[in-house]
């Protein structure tokens, strides 16, 4: 969006470590994030994908290092961040409907006390809309299938209208339709001049979602281009001893050439 | 049994003014309670207005032998103190050792009561001339609320009501998401803290009347019984606060009339007798609509079972389906015994599907005939489905199919029209039919 993204990237991350118990879980973490790009974030179980986006929003203390959005902390730019969480980390069964836990999203801009407002109400109802979601509006969320419950999600985020989103791994459990969905929401996203980071877990997936990766072990094994980055050698090295997976994965990039 | 009806009359006048004092207090504090209460329970963290209640207990007890004053506001502010050590207590064993939340929250619970015991008892063995009547706060007394106490729990319950009314959403955002509250500034550690505070002030409130043991029956038996009733957090919470200030009016009445009764256990039955109830009648998942909807469930399984049962015999038998049956053709379909069919058959003519043409057999009538043709279709759809799409062996449809086919929609049945390319589909595997007519 801005010309002098060059100058202030929308996220810079510098020697981050995160620890669990004093036990660190992320070591050392580098890593600077171009504005408009669609990122995905790979890695075995343990890898530590999930806790790298929850340092990075402050919801892990971390031990080392600092994060900046837009060149200032995330407490200043919280405005300018989106964020969906797993899908699991919430219960369902909350008394709540659709339309509600999108209105949510617009919580964190009205700040304290303050209600809802007419222009809030409409933004939830189009984030419902773009989402294909408008007929469930009124549902409660436990009625929901699972790709409707990660739409309501992604409307969530919609709302927020953030400049940098996080989505930790969007596509479990979802239908192939809200697949579809939602990787052309993030085509949309992108072309808006947003920059979105995914928690991505299907390898065979990632050459046509994702023009940029993060692959991820405890530590940044390597991040760039998908294009130069996605290689049996570099997987390998981030899935550590999986070989057969790998080998597997080698063989489909190879019968399928690359052909993005 | 004249002076229960006198007592009962007395009290349902309101002309005593002691008696209003106590029910208006009563309904305020259970008011309170369910709305807090829901918000707790929504939480998960029904447990901690336990955990709270007994650990106020030393609280009234040192604030008694440091001022000895029985003065309500005294020995209630000893109380929210040691409310707040109980909960910053629970946070730092939880915070700084490896014990989970649930072990903190029994610790502190038995330990602050414990100690809270010990002092009462040091009380009321020291011969202090004014000691009677701590132990109220044990099981509670509600018929010994005066004036002032009330207008103490008056005040409270408005800081507690307008507190909840003006934090709602940030609440809302707590219980549903709170790593979301917290990435959008939202501090759930702060939230979590502020929805403690208010239920400590809660619960001290409610000590005299309803004692420390039981208190925590006001704050979720109140919050549950909503939750079966709303599907919506903000009707949920109104219904709470009814339902615990009905639970408050209900059981300061009874210990009215039974005065050397503990109103706390009063209370909690009140309370326990709607929570009962609605789990019985409540809308969406009570055992009475569960047992209607499971029984309609059984019977259109029986009805289309049925159907296509005929329409199976008319395709192996290569009669027109209107044409009489015999039972006994139908029964060995399915290898029924002939009672059995019978019983089955008998549904469908009371939903006009068939009539008897005699005592052994049966003629479908127009609509019948459809639903046959449509349930055996349906039937057949799902099993090409299963063998096709999801590599199921021919031989193990069947049965699957006939569970799922119960519950096709118009357009899974659409969308397997397509798949199968054509309406009229043959059987994937051998229908069983020896003899007949």
């Amino acid at each position: 969006m801005t010309v002098n993204s060059n100058i202030t990237p929308p996220l810079e991350i510098h020697d981050m470590t995160v620890a669990y118990h004093r036990k660190p879980v992320l070591w050392d973490i580098d890593l600077t994030v171009p504005e408009g790009t669609l990122t995905g974030i790979v890695g075995p179980n343990g890898a530590g994908k999930s806790t790298l986006i929850k340092a990075v929003l402050g919801l892990l203390p971390i031990s080392s290092g600092w994060v900046k959005f837009y060149g200032k902390p995330y407490s200043k730019m919280r405005y300018r961040v989106g964020y969906v969480p797993q899908r699991e980390s919430v219960d369902w069964n909350f008394p709540v409907t659709a339309y509600d836990v999108v209105l949510m999203g617009r919580y964190g801009r009205l700040g304290w006390l303050k209600r809802p407002t007419a222009t809030d109400k409409k933004a939830a109802e189009n984030a419902l809309a773009r989402v294909g979601m408008t007929k469930y509006a009124n549902r409660q969320i436990s009625n929901l299938s699972g790709g409707q419950q990660q739409r309501v999600f992604l409307a969530r985020a919609l709302v927020q209208d953030a400049q940098i989103y996080f989505m930790d791994e969007p596509f479990v459990g979802v239908d192939a339709a809200t697949e579809k969905a939602i990787i052309q929401l993030l085509e949309e996203m992108r072309k808006e001049g947003r920059t979105v980071l995914v928690v991505h877990h299907d390898l065979g997936t990632i050459q046509e979602y994702f023009d940029r990766l993060i692959l991820l072990n405890m530590r940044v094994v390597a991040s760039g281009n998908t294009d130069d980055i996605f290689t049996p050698d570099l997987l390998r090295k981030t899935y550590g001893g999986r070989l057969t997976l790998l080998d597997s994965l080698a063989h489909q990039m190879a019968t399928k050439g690359g052909n993005r | 049994m004249n002076t229960f009806l006198e007592q009962s009359a007395r009290l349902l006048s309101f002309s005593d003014a002691n008696v209003r004092y106590v029910f208006s207090g009563m309904m305020m504090l259970g008011l309170a309670c369910g709305v807090l209460g829901s918000f707790t329970l929504l939480r998960k963290r029904a447990l901690i207005g336990d955990a709270l209640a007994h650990a106020a207990l030393p609280g009234i007890a040192l604030a008694y032998l440091l001022t000895n004053s029985k003065s309500i506001t005294v020995l209630l502010i000893g109380a929210y103190i040691a409310g707040v050590l109980g909960i910053l207590t629970i946070l730092l064993i939880r915070n700084f050792s490896r014990i989970k939340e649930d072990s903190a929250l029994a610790i502190v619970l038995t330990v602050f009561f414990g100690i809270g015991i010990v002092l009462l008892t040091y009380i009321q063995k020291s011969g202090r001339a004014s000691q009677s009547g701590l132990d109220k706060f044990l099981f509670g007394q509600s018929a010994s609320l005066i004036a002032n106490e009330v207008i103490v729990i008056g005040i409270v319950t408005a800081i507690l009501l307008l507190a909840s009314l003006l934090l709602y959403k940030e609440f809302k955002l707590l219980c549903f998401d709170s790593n979301y509250a917290s990435a959008i500034g939202f501090p759930a550690v702060l939230l979590d803290i502020l929805l403690m505070g208010l239920t400590v002030g809660a619960v001290v409130i409610g000590l005299q009347a309803v004692g420390v043991v039981l208190m925590a029956a006001l704050l979720i038996i109140p919050a549950a019984t909503a939750r079966m009733w709303s599907q919506r957090l903000g009707m949920m919470i109104i219904i709470a606060g009814f339902i615990g200030a009905a639970s408050g009016a209900v059981g300061s009445y009874l210990s009215f009339l039974a005065p050397r009764m503990p109103s706390g256990p009063l209370i909690v039955v009140a309370g326990a007798s709607l929570f009962a109830v609605s789990l019985l009648i409540s809308p969406e998942n009570g055992l009475i609509r569960r047992f209607l909807r499971r029984r309609i469930q059984v019977k259109n399984t029986v009805v289309t079972n049925c159907l296509r049962a005929i329409a199976e015999l008319a395709e192996v038998t290569g009669c027109d389906l209107n044409t009489a049956f015999s039972l006994t053709d139908i029964g060995r379909i399915r290898k029924w015994t002939l009672s059995e069919t019978a019983r089955y058959l008998k549904l469908l003519k009371t939903k006009k599907l068939l009539n008897f043409s005699d005592d052994v057999s049966i003629l479908l009538t127009e609509s019948g005939c459809e639903e046959a043709k449509a349930s055996l279709r349906r039937h057949r759809l799902w099993e090409l489905y299963l063998m096709y799409q999801a590599d199921i062996a021919p031989d193990h449809v069947d049965r699957d199919a006939e569970e799922a086919e119960h519950f096709f929609t118009p357009e899974l049945e659409h969308q397997l029209l397509e798949l199968a390319g054509s309406d009229e589909i043959k059987s994937p595997h051998e229908i069983e039919f020896k003899g007949g007519s």
